[in-house]
C-alpha cells in the first residue's frame, strides 16, 4: 500500500470538519443525524487507520464495537425524531423548544 | 495504482457528505450519505481490514441508511423539500468548518505521524475473533444488552398510543 497514515487522517479532519458544519448550520432534525453519521464514521476511519499502522488488532475491535453501538444510536434517533414529528407536525429543531424541562 | 483509487474514495467520500447535508431533497441526502457510508467501506479495503469494511457495508448501507429512507418517507412531503437554514448562520458554519479543518491538519502535519510507515503484514481477522471472546468478553455482552435495549426503547417510543380502538383489533 501507498498511501500513508497521514492521508487517512487528513480525510478523517475533513469528514469532522463537514459533519461540525452540519450540526452548526441545520435545523432539520434529519439532517443533524446525518452530520452525526458522518462524524461517527470519521472517528471509526482513525481508528482502523492507526490499528493497521501500529500494527494492532485493538483498533479494529474497537471500530467494530463502535459501528454496532452506533447502530443502536440510530435505532433510537430515528425513534425521537417519529415522536417529536408526531407531536408537532414538524421536523425543525425551533419547534421543539418546549420540550426543555 | 493505490494512490489513484484513493484520491477517488477521497473524492466519493466527502463530495456525497457535503452532498447528503447540502441537496435539497432529503431522500437524495440520504441516497448520498450511503456513498459516504460506502466510500468509508472503500478506506477499510484499502487498509487490509475487509471484515469491518463488510461489517460497515451490511449495518450502515444496508440497515442504518434504509432505516434513515424510511423515515424520510414517513415525513410529509412539504417537510422533505423544505430548507431550514438563515444566511448568518451558514457562513459562521462554514468559517468553524475550515477553523476546524485547518488547525487539526496543521497539528497531523506537523506532528510526528507524517513518519509512520508500516511494511508490516496487516492483523489477521482471526485476531479480532480472539480478542472478541478473551480480553473483551463483558464488552461483547454489555453491547448485546445495549443493542436489544435500545431496539426496544425504540419500539416503545414510537409506538402509538392515541389508537385506543383500533378497529382491526375488534
Amino acid at each position: 500500500m501507498t498511501s500513508e497514515l497521514v492521508d487517512f487522517t487528513l480525510v478523517s479532519v475533513a469528514l469532522l470538519g463537514i459533519g461540525i458544519y452540519g450540526l452548526a448550520v441545520k435545523r432539520n432534525f434529519i439532517r443533524m443525524l446525518f452530520a452525526v453519521e458522518i462524524i461517527i464514521n470519521a472517528a471509526n476511519l482513525n481508528l482502523v487507520a492507526f490499528g493497521r499502522f501500529l500494527p494492532h488488532s485493538g483498533g479494529q475491535t474497537l471500530a467494530l464495537f463502535s459501528i454496532a453501538i452506533a447502530a443502536a444510536e440510530v435505532a433510537v434517533g430515528l425513534s425521537l425524531i417519529i415522536v417529536a414529528y408526531r407531536m408537532y407536525q414538524n421536523v425543525d429543531i425551533a419547534d421543539f423548544r418546549s420540550l426543555k424541562g | 495504482m493505490a494512490d489513484a483509487v484513493f484520491l477517488a474514495l477521497t473524492v466519493i467520500t466527502i463530495g456525497s457528505a457535503i452532498a447528503a447535508l447540502e441537496l435539497r431533497s432529503l431522500i437524495y441526502g440520504s441516497i448520498a450519505l450511503m456513498g459516504t457510508l460506502g466510500g468509508i467501506a472503500g478506506f477499510f479495503f484499502l487498509l487490509d481490514a475487509p471484515f469491518v469494511a463488510l461489517f460497515q457495508l451490511a449495518v450502515y448501507v444496508g440497515s442504518i441508511a434504509v432505516l434513515i429512507l424510511f423515515t424520510v418517507m414517513l415525513v410529509k412531503r412539504e417537510l422533505i423539500f423544505k430548507k431550514i437554514e438563515d444566511k448568518r448562520r451558514k457562513f459562521a458554519g462554514i468559517g468553524l468548518m475550515l477553523v476546524v479543518m485547518v488547525s487539526l491538519g496543521a497539528v497531523f502535519l506537523d506532528s510526528g505521524i507524517k513518519t509512520i510507515t508500516t511494511d508490516e503484514p496487516s492483523v489477521n481477522f482471526r485476531d479480532i475473533g480472539i480478542d472478541f471472546v478473551t480480553y473483551y468478553w463483558p464488552a461483547l455482552i454489555l453491547m448485546g444488552l445495549i443493542l436489544a435495549g435500545s431496539v426496544t426503547g425504540a419500539l416503545v417510543l414510537a409506538k402509538r398510543e392515541d389508537v385506543e380502538n383500533d378497529q382491526r383489533t375488534s
